[in-house]
């Protein structure tokens, strides 16, 4: 019996803690998504400021994060919502999971990012999914990388692309988006169809399809739909610092597909003032420098100085695909379906 | 004396209906209520009638593929598994030899590992530049990777083989440890052959046992959501794959309930086709101390045959845990100008586990993230456990009452119930009065006891139904009351078999992604939640600390298992 003790102290206490009342002032709940992340002293600035508390609560991937958002309307775990993006802004918007606010802090953001004129989310902070290329493979085989999406169909491409499943992944549905955006409605599926054809590899996941089949990793194929942040990523997160980027992004026109993700106070908040002061902090430049380094992601607010790796390595295209938030909203679950029926059967 | 009778079967009720109590209660709270609430609140959404999406999705080609696929590769892999663990089960329920115990606790490792985690690994050992591809290439001057792995159903196979494998080798090769092997000697005096021992001896009295295994692996199979997604991809869809797709991404509620109860109703048939089954064919027996049983390995024939069946496990379970561990202190980067597979050794990604460059709040060493990983566990066992014995006993000494008739198959529905949903479920109905746990980090090792609890009982039932009731019979006749009984008899015989529930506990619940991420309070991350944002970010270093935090875990899940192994409460577990 002797050895069950520590366990069963350990529990004991582990349930204490669990369960005694905490004497905090007041808190702030902030709800989102998995890849979320902030500096220490941000949040302490922020706390300290106002004399509160700021917990998060993650809770899965950008579509389940909000799904649980809209599930837990009636006794909202939160007071406010970062995380949800331009391709499940309809989802949010019309099930009315967010009270409107319309932060002064938006005077100075520009107009290309605020999708919601009443206001009921604003946006954070955006990020382009593009293709990305692993630069020793090319130089290697003395090919050219590929500078559009029509591009990809050239037989000189054939089974060198892995994308993501837009049915399951994110990013794959930027990709999705994209090919839309492109090629438009009536001929997207073509286009996939030809894809096809030349032997892309489609996988369900992000780690798979970067960490498993991209050359510059586990496998074999040296183009990969990632994000336009992921070279900088590379540099940062290298074994040995590198002096020259080993993958880039295709940041051409018309290829890359611009995420912008929004945050927005939860219906029926029992924290409204405290809620807004948050959304102004996020917009305001201490939140917004640290979006970088953390989650890769780029500043919506203008003022925000970039970290200098960062710029260093960054390309933001400059003319990524524009699919109307209108056409999303409608079209999206058929698109999906649409885009299943001829590519996975 | 009729009066006496029925005050008897009254008291009897009392006692049964006591026991199913916490059980029962537990189930109502964490599984029962939040279930219904999500399926009522997706099946309401629907707009023509709750009816109307369990038409659908029973109608939709897609429902009836998934279904077929879901159904047969389950079938498949627990046969595999079957095939694979038997031999293994025999050879460790047989024979005493060196290494048994260590070699029983590294099969346990790969039931804790994180469907990612073992992507990874499959992919360092056979991926298309995974150490077998690089090796079959060299030696044959080939230009291309021969093997094709990741993206195949051979891929979901395996490594659903690799999961679960132990649970035939724990399950029955423990009940098999106890069997007497006085009646095979018996048969073989009487003139059977050994096939003919096996088939008629043997394998009925064996039979509890592997279909209790069997019927484990085979829901958890069924219910396989990330290896299909990770290691399948795309062309394959099993149920749980689809559902998670109608809610995630389309968000259609309605359909994602009906497939849901689909799954549901088809775990329930089988399990009641089980019950039914297997309360035809156990019989009492005389359990006997393993230490008469299990004799060293003896002669060539014996020790090539153990050594075959070891090296097959070896090669199945461990082979790709150790191209993991292997890669975890490997340089990552190829040589810039190159694409040849970087190699050399490093301890740089041990390293930066200790700090954190970015400041992140969300960031804790490795230490932390073990002893929340190791709390959670121990917790689970200590609930599995109080929740699991009560309901064994029941099962085994009162199998024929009513309620166990009732309770049996139900216990076994959670395991086979959608991930998705049930996280879902979470949400709706413990967010809000009277609970307001859902944000509680209680809440997880509940959620893991509700997955560890089947298995619990599972691995006690067959060891508590094999004791002779005549032993019961004899304690009663001399006073002893029900609770001695149950001390004095009833615990000791089966106290290996708590020992096999509390392993499976402790390993549910230190592998377990899913209701972890659902109910994430970001300051109580497990070590696999850990991995899993190391894993979500481009880089070397990232990778790199993905793969040494999980050999962090098989480590700490490995000494976990011996730790268990050689928990002995007084004669408990070695009678």
């Amino acid at each position: 019996m002797k050895k069950t003790y520590p366990i069963m102290l350990a529990a004991l206490m582990f349930i204490i803690s669990a369960c005694s009342p905490k004497a905090e002032p007041d808190t702030l709940t902030v709800m989102t998504h998995d890849s979320f992340s902030i500096s220490e002293d941000v949040v302490a600035a922020f706390e300290d400021m106002y004399g509160v508390e700021v917990r998060f609560l993650k809770l899965g991937d950008a579509g389940s994060a909000l799904n649980k958002a809209i599930l837990s309307m009636d006794a909202p775990l939160a007071d406010v919502f970062y995380g949800v993006d331009n391709t499940f802004l309809s989802r949010a918007l019309e099930e009315g999971v967010f009270e409107p606010y319309e932060s002064p802090m938006l005077a100075s953001i520009p107009a290309e990012f605020l999708l919601d004129d009443e206001f009921r989310v604003v946006p954070i902070d955006y990020g382009d999914v593009c293709l990305n290329i692993d630069l020793d493979y090319f130089a290697e085989q003395g090919l050219e990388a590929p500078s559009s999406l029509d591009d990809l169909l050239d037989p000189a491409y054939a089974g060198l692309l892995v994308v993501e499943n837009p049915a399951t992944s994110s990013p794959g549905m930027a990709f999705l988006l994209a090919t839309i955006g492109h090629f438009g409605e009536s001929h997207y599926l073509e286009y996939w169809r030809a894809l096809v054809e030349n032997d892309v590899l489609i996988v369900n996941d992000w780690e798979t399809a970067y960490y498993a089949e991209f050359s510059r990793w586990g496998g074999t194929r040296p183009i990969v739909v990632s994000y336009g942040s992921s070279p900088p990523f590379e540099m940062i997160y290298a074994e040995e610092p590198m002096q020259s980027p080993a993958t880039a992004a295709i940041t051409a026109d018309d290829t890359c597909y611009r995420q912008i993700e929004f945050a927005g106070i939860l219906t029926g908040t029992t924290h409204r003032e405290l809620a807004e002061a948050w959304i102004d902090f996020m917009l305001s430049p201490a939140f917004q420098e640290d979006l970088p380094m953390q989650m890769f992601m780029f500043p919506v607010n203008p003022d925000a100085q970039l970290d200098e790796t960062f710029v260093e390595f960054l390309a933001i295209p400059e003319q990524p695909v524009v699919v109307s938030s209108e056409a999303i909203v409608d079209n999206r679950e058929a698109w999906l379906e649409a885009w299943r029926g001829v590519v996975l059967q | 004396m009729t009066h006496t009778a029925a005050s008897g079967r009254n008291r009897s009720r009392l006692a049964g209906i006591l026991i199913w109590a916490g059980p029962l209660v537990f189930l109502l709270l964490f599984y029962f209520f939040p279930l219904g609430s999500i399926l009522d609140a997706g099946l309401s959404r629907a707009e023509s009638g709750a009816a109307a999406p369990l038409l659908e999705a029973w109608r939709s080609p897609i429902t009836r593929r998934a279904l077929w696929f879901t159904t047969w590769q389950a079938a498949v892999s627990t046969l595999l598994t079957l095939l694979v663990g038997l031999p293994g089960a025999y050879l460790f329920a047989r024979y005493q030899f060196r290494g048994k115990r260590m070699l029983q606790a590294l099969a346990g490792i790969p039931f804790v590992m994180p469907t990612l985690v073992v992507a990874a690994a499959f992919n360092a050992l056979l991926g298309p530049r995974g150490w077998v591809n690089i090796g079959l290439m060299a030696l044959f001057d080939l230009a291309a990777p021969p093997i094709q792995f990741s993206q195949t159903l051979g891929a979901i196979l395996l490594a659903h083989v690799f999961y679960n494998t132990t649970i035939v080798l724990r399950m029955v090769g423990d009940f098999w440890a106890h069997l007497d092997p006085r009646l095979q000697s018996a048969a073989r005096t009487l003139g059977a052959s050994p096939w003919q021992t096996a088939r008629r001896v043997t394998l009925p009295l064996l039979l509890p046992a592997i279909l209790a295994a069997a019927l484990l692996v085979f829901i958890f199979d069924f219910s396989s959501f990330g290896v299909i997604l990770i290691l399948g991809g795309p062309a394959f869809i099993t149920l749980e794959v689809e559902i998670f797709y109608q809610t995630t991404s389309l968000f259609n509620l309605p359909l994602a309930a009906a497939l849901s109860v689909i799954q549901l109703v088809c775990n329930l048939a089988l399990t009641i086709a089980y019950t039914r089954l297997s309360n035809r064919i156990s019989r009492p027996l005389t359990l006997r101390a393993r230490r008469g049983i299990q004799r060293p390995l003896r002669g060539l024939k014996q020790r090539l045959t153990a050594g075959a069946v070891i090296i097959l496990i070896f090669s199945l379970l461990l082979t790709p845990l150790a191209a993991l561990a292997v890669r975890s202190v490997t340089r990552l980067e190829p040589e810039r100008g190159s694409t040849t597979v970087a190699s050399g050794f490093t301890l740089d990604f041990y390293r930066a586990l200790a700090e954190d460059p970015r400041q992140s709040i969300f960031y804790g060493p490795p230490s932390e993230a073990i002893a929340v990983s190791l709390s959670y566990a121990a917790l689970t066992v200590v609930f599995s456990l109080l929740l699991g014995i009560p309901a064994a006993w029941a099962l085994a000494r009162r199998g024929d009452s009513t309620l166990s008739r009732v309770f049996d198959p139900i216990i076994m529905l959670p395991m086979g119930t959608s991930a998705v949903t049930l996280g879902l479920g979470f949400i709706v109905a413990l967010s809000g009065p009277p609970l307001y746990l859902s944000t509680s980090p209680l809440l997880i090792p509940f959620a893991h006891t509700l997955v560890a609890f089947p298995f619990t009982v599972r691995s006690l039932t067959p060891a508590l139904r094999s004791i002779q009731p005549r032993l019961h019979l004899a304690a009663a006749s001399l006073g002893a009351r029900p609770g001695q009984i149950f001390r004095a008899i009833d615990l000791p015989l089966a106290g290996r078999a708590a020992i096999v529930a509390a392993t499976f506990a402790f390993t549910i619940s230190l592998g377990e992604f899913g209701a972890t991420a659902v109910i994430a309070r970001p300051e109580y991350a497990t070590i696999p939640i850990a991995i899993y944002r190391f894993l979500g970010q481009p880089g070397a270093m990232n990778y790199g600390q993905a793969l040494a935090l999980s050999t962090i875990l098989m480590v700490v899940s490995g000494g976990g298992l011996l730790f268990i192994e050689r928990l002995r409460i007084g004669d408990i577990g070695e009678f």
